[in-house]
């Protein structure tokens, strides 16, 4: 119960037991993949033999193979980082317009409307990809079958996983943004239209200033969310793929240290990112 | 009198090192309104929420009807407490909130229905007990808040502030209803508020908190006319202050030199000597205003500097002439002084017994 | 609109139509549309090359392999299990952090709840597999405690699923939940506490009506992330321990069974967005109410 009402000793003791025991269970994932980046062995498991940064930094093409050595991992790194820009500079665009849109604008099936942005995030991202490379893959044959083209980009790769992601992706974006924009005080622009500002330079000096740190924080989720997402582009992928997907293929063929280093260096990266989150207001980061 | 509903003997709090209730003793007779007046930060919430049971005293006992509160749960005691903001639970109907207490005591459905139901009519509210909470009006928030209480017939009904979310108009109305209320209920009410005016109103006995302590405990009519202390005679009432130093001392009476000449005759509360550091309380009411140059002229003159027309409670700003200190006296209800216009010249007196005198202690008295 | 289309446009009607126009391409063309064609796929059969005839053959394949129904049922049930879980495991953290804790302690806390989820499920799945299997962390460290006396396989088995779903989960489940339960006013408590209730009664008449969208929202989303979820069951579970989004990829790329795979993806369409209706109708929330909370 809460501290104003009296609480015995051993609801205490259990609260900070269950509380501790739920911390480690938090960490000790993220701790052990850690440990085992730096074990001086073959395979990422105890005991320990070792501190070595071989799993980095080696290039022994017949031996150990760093991260920052292993190609195929490295353009993975390189892909999932493409996709994920892509993936951000929509989601945030069409986010914004959504959020202006429906914050500032009647008109009839609002409501619809508004309910069916928030559908794709109750789609199982499978559903979403699969369902986006059928339609992809008819429109494809149609165009083929009645105007003889090809179109490449409708055929699984990239520009799709881009679009998979997208697609639940901008629901998350709009969502955190209308959060923002409704919380705007409205008289402060007509405080700047009173004092003789355009429309545009209204938007541009009240109204941008105010979102931004809720389109950065926005931004930062949304590459995020791409950079991790796998179920949608599972479906998507075709030669190329991005991290996510290249490492759940080894981790199925037996995993070595080297996956263990890219996590320690995705945590690194994730943190850096938090901290610059955090920093720009604490909750936010939680929508 | 027969034996209090509630006592409280050296009642101590801490926060760290802030001393939020300290040691505190005071009784509250079987069937009275007491109040517990003193501005926020004053330890009054805390002194409440410990005779609830949602804080432990680190000292001291608490007895209600005779018996001690020390380790029993705020469920389990004979007290309950209308909340600050009300706590009406939104998710149950007015009639749920009125038989919640009863449902948890284990009484049958039927009976918890007929209780709640004649509870709510006593207190006007027959035939809403199907409502939402928040179709209620404030007022009749109030209400079911107090009848949700009272239905569980608590030896004890602590109320924190309740009016202070209301509106004035609304408020005014609800203390002469509570007033009313606790008359024909009954019980003990012990409240809680730092609105003099509602302790005045509504009370038989007021203690004045201040710091963590009592400053005076007693009725109305003393803290207003009798006031111990230099705090209860700024707090309690609106007051003019002087400061001074006392100059003749002659059995209750004192002559005060307010040190930029002018004089002043008071009465004497407390030990003071000549020359003791002094300050003066003056209600508006005990100074009384005549034209200047009049025969049988008032000791005082000035000049009036504004005036405050506020219905009964009209008062005119007036600056001392000679010591240029800024005075509130009351404009009497004749309409006698209804023509005075700013800058005039005026005349005016203090009743001395109604002037009270208190030696200013300084930090060598302790 | 076919209203503002009749009439010759105004200024703010272009606007207005300009706004509209990424949100209608993006829910048509990447979410109700494809969702048709997938509906399309399903409800056909192949009768020659290239022509197709309208046929519940799929459907009917589904209910005919005991293989695949079974894999269905299994999916949602282990789901719900895992949706119970979660919401039993993360109430109380959730109510320590809106609560009990107070400032940065409580900041901090729900921090430390959100840094797992801030690394993708494949780091956090690496983790639980170096944890658990075999020659694994978990094993060993058993050993050495004299529990067992060699190591034991503790990964490929129900129930490490389970673990790794609850996992996943959490963060979905204390975001919603510590939102509403830190809009409960603790005077309410008081109150209810002050007219006799005990722990117990609180929990049930004040706490839970009141957190009642926070935990419908809560569980519908981690149980539409755990129905989904692909990388956890395939990797910790064992070798014929099947979830259905497994089954969908394997009709769809194994063996390129579009038909049949486009079915299943319905049956899991229809199967979420029934729990998810069920869960509003138990808790007597709306949609838009509960999504606009997470």
């Amino acid at each position: 119960m809460i501290p104003s009402l009296p609480r015995p000793a051993w609801l205490r003791a259990a609260t900070a037991l269950y509380v501790a025991a739920f911390l480690g269970f938090l960490f000790l994932p993220l701790i052990v993949v850690s440990v085992f980046a730096f074990n001086d062995a073959p395979y990422p498991a105890p005991p320990w033999h070792g501190f070595t940064l071989d799993w980095f930094f080696a290039n022994d093409p017949t031996g150990r193979l760093g991260m920052f050595h292993d190609d195929e991992l490295m353009h993975s790194i390189w892909t999932s980082c493409k996709v994920g820009i892509w993936v951000t500079l929509l989601s945030v665009l069409v986010g914004l317009v959504n959020a202006l849109l429906l914050e500032r604008h009647e008109f009839r099936g609002k409501q619809a409307l508004s309910i069916l942005m928030l559908v794709p995030l109750v789609i199982p991202g499978v559903i979403l990809g699969i369902s986006i490379l059928a339609f992809a893959s008819q429109i494809a044959q149609f165009l083929n079958d009645h105007f003889d083209l090809y179109v490449r980009f409708l055929r699984p790769g990239l520009p799709l996983v881009v679009l998979g992601q997208f697609s639940y992706i901008a629901t998350i974006a709009t969502l955190t943004l209308r959060a923002r924009l409704s919380r705007f005080d409205r008289t402060l622009e007509d405080a700047a239209l009173n004092l003789g500002a355009s429309n545009a330079a209204t938007f541009r000096t009240i109204l941008l200033p105010y979102l931004r740190p809720a389109l950065i924080g926005t931004a930062m989720m949304a590459f995020l969310l791409s950079f991790a997402d796998f179920n949608t582009t599972l479906m998507l992928v075709g030669g190329n793929p991005p991290l996510t997907v290249l490492m759940y293929g080894r981790m199925h063929e037996g995993a070595t240290p080297v996956l263990n280093a890219v996590s320690v260096f995705l945590m690194a990266g994730s943190a850096l990112l938090a901290i610059a989150l955090m920093r720009r207001g604490p909750r936010r980061a939680s929508a | 009198m027969n034996q209090p509903d509630l006592t409280a003997q050296s009642v101590v709090k801490r926060f760290g090192d802030h001393v939020a209730v300290d040691s505190i003793s005071f009784e509250v007779a079987r069937g009275s309104f007491f109040s517990i007046l003193g501005p926020s930060g004053c330890g009054k919430t805390t002194l409440l929420r410990m005779i609830a049971g949602f804080l432990e005293p680190d000292g001291g006992e608490i007895a209600i009807g005779g018996r001690t509160m020390r380790g029993v749960a705020p469920n389990r005691r004979p007290v309950n407490m209308v909340f600050q903001q009300l706590a009406l639970f939104p998710m149950m109907s007015v009639g749920e909130n009125v038989e919640f207490g009863l449902a948890r005591r284990g009484v049958a459905r039927t009976e918890r229905r007929n209780k709640a139901g004649a509870m709510l009519e006593r207190v006007g509210l027959a035939g809403a007990a199907a409502k939402r909470v928040d179709e209620l009006s404030g007022g009749q928030r109030q209400r079911v808040a107090i009848a949700r209480s009272l239905v569980l017939e608590p030896t004890l009904l602590l109320l924190d502030e309740p009016l202070g979310a209301l509106d004035l108009k609304l408020r005014e109305h609800m203390k002469i209803e509570l007033k009313q209320l606790q008359a024909e209920f009954g019980t003990t009410f012990v409240y809680i508020t730092h609105d003099q005016s509602e302790a005045l109103v509504l009370s038989d006995h007021v203690g004045v908190m201040n710091h963590g302590r009592f400053e005076q405990i007693g009725t109305p009519q003393d803290l207003y006319y009798r006031p111990r202390t230099p705090f209860v005679a700024g707090f309690v009432g609106d007051s003019n202050r002087l400061t001074g130093r006392a100059t003749d001392v002659a059995g209750d009476r004192v002559r005060v030199d307010t040190g930029d000449g002018w004089t002043v005759e008071a009465r004497r509360e407390g030990a003071v000597a000549d020359g003791d550091a002094v300050e003066v309380f003056v209600r508006p009411e005990a100074a009384t205003l005549s034209r200047a140059g009049e025969s049988g002229s008032a000791p005082h003159e000035g000049t009036v500097e504004s005036l405050l027309f506020d219905g009964a409670k009209s008062a005119v700003l007036l600056r001392e002439r000679r010591s240029r200190r800024e005075v509130r006296v009351a404009l009497p209800q004749t309409g006698e002084f209804a023509d005075l216009r700013t800058g005039e010249p005026i005349a005016f007196r203090f009743d001395a017994a109604r002037a009270v005198c208190f030696r200013v202690r300084s930090d060598r008295d302790g | 609109m076919a209203d503002a289309a009749a009439a010759p446009m105004s200024g703010a009607g272009w606007r207005k139509a300009l706004l509209m126009s990424p949100a209608l391409a993006w829910l048509a063309l990447l979410i109700v549309l494809p969702h048709a064609e997938l509906a399309v796929l399903s409800f056909r059969e192949q009768a020659g090359l290239r022509h197709y005839v309208p046929s519940l053959s799929h459907y009917r394949e589904f209910f005919h392999e005991p293989e695949y129904w079974h894999t269905f049922v299994r999916t949602a049930w282990m789901s719900i299990v895992a949706t119970f879980a979660t919401l039993c495991l993360a109430f109380p953290i959730a109510w320590v952090i809106a609560k009990i804790a107070r400032g940065r302690a409580a900041a901090w806390l729900f921090l430390a709840c959100m840094i797992p989820f801030w690394i993708s499920e494949t780091v956090r799945t690496l983790g639980w597999m170096i944890l658990l299997r075999e020659t694994g962390v978990l094993p060993a460290v058993l050993v050495k405690l004299g529990i067992v006396a060699h190591p034991v396989e503790l990964l490929y088995h129900d129930t490490t699923i389970m673990v790794g779903l609850i996992y996943n989960s959490m963060l979905f489940m204390i975001v919603p939940l510590v939102s509403s339960l830190e809009s409960l006013d603790n005077a309410l408590i008081e109150a209810a506490y002050d007219l006799g209730a005990n722990g117990l009664t609180v929990l049930r008449k004040i706490v839970i009506p009141h957190a009642a969208p926070g935990i419908t929202a809560g569980c519908i989303i981690v149980f539409m992330l755990t129905l989904g979820d692909y990388i956890t069951p395939t990797l910790l579970g064992g070798k014929d321990s099947g979830w259905f989004t497994e089954q969908i990829y394997t009709e769809f790329i194994t063996r390129f069974d579009w038909g049949q795979g486009a079915a299943f993806g319905f049956l899991l369409l229809v199967l979420s967005t029934l729990i998810v209706i069920a869960g509003l109708k138990l808790s007597g929330q709306r949609f838009g109410d509960v999504m606009g909370r997470t």
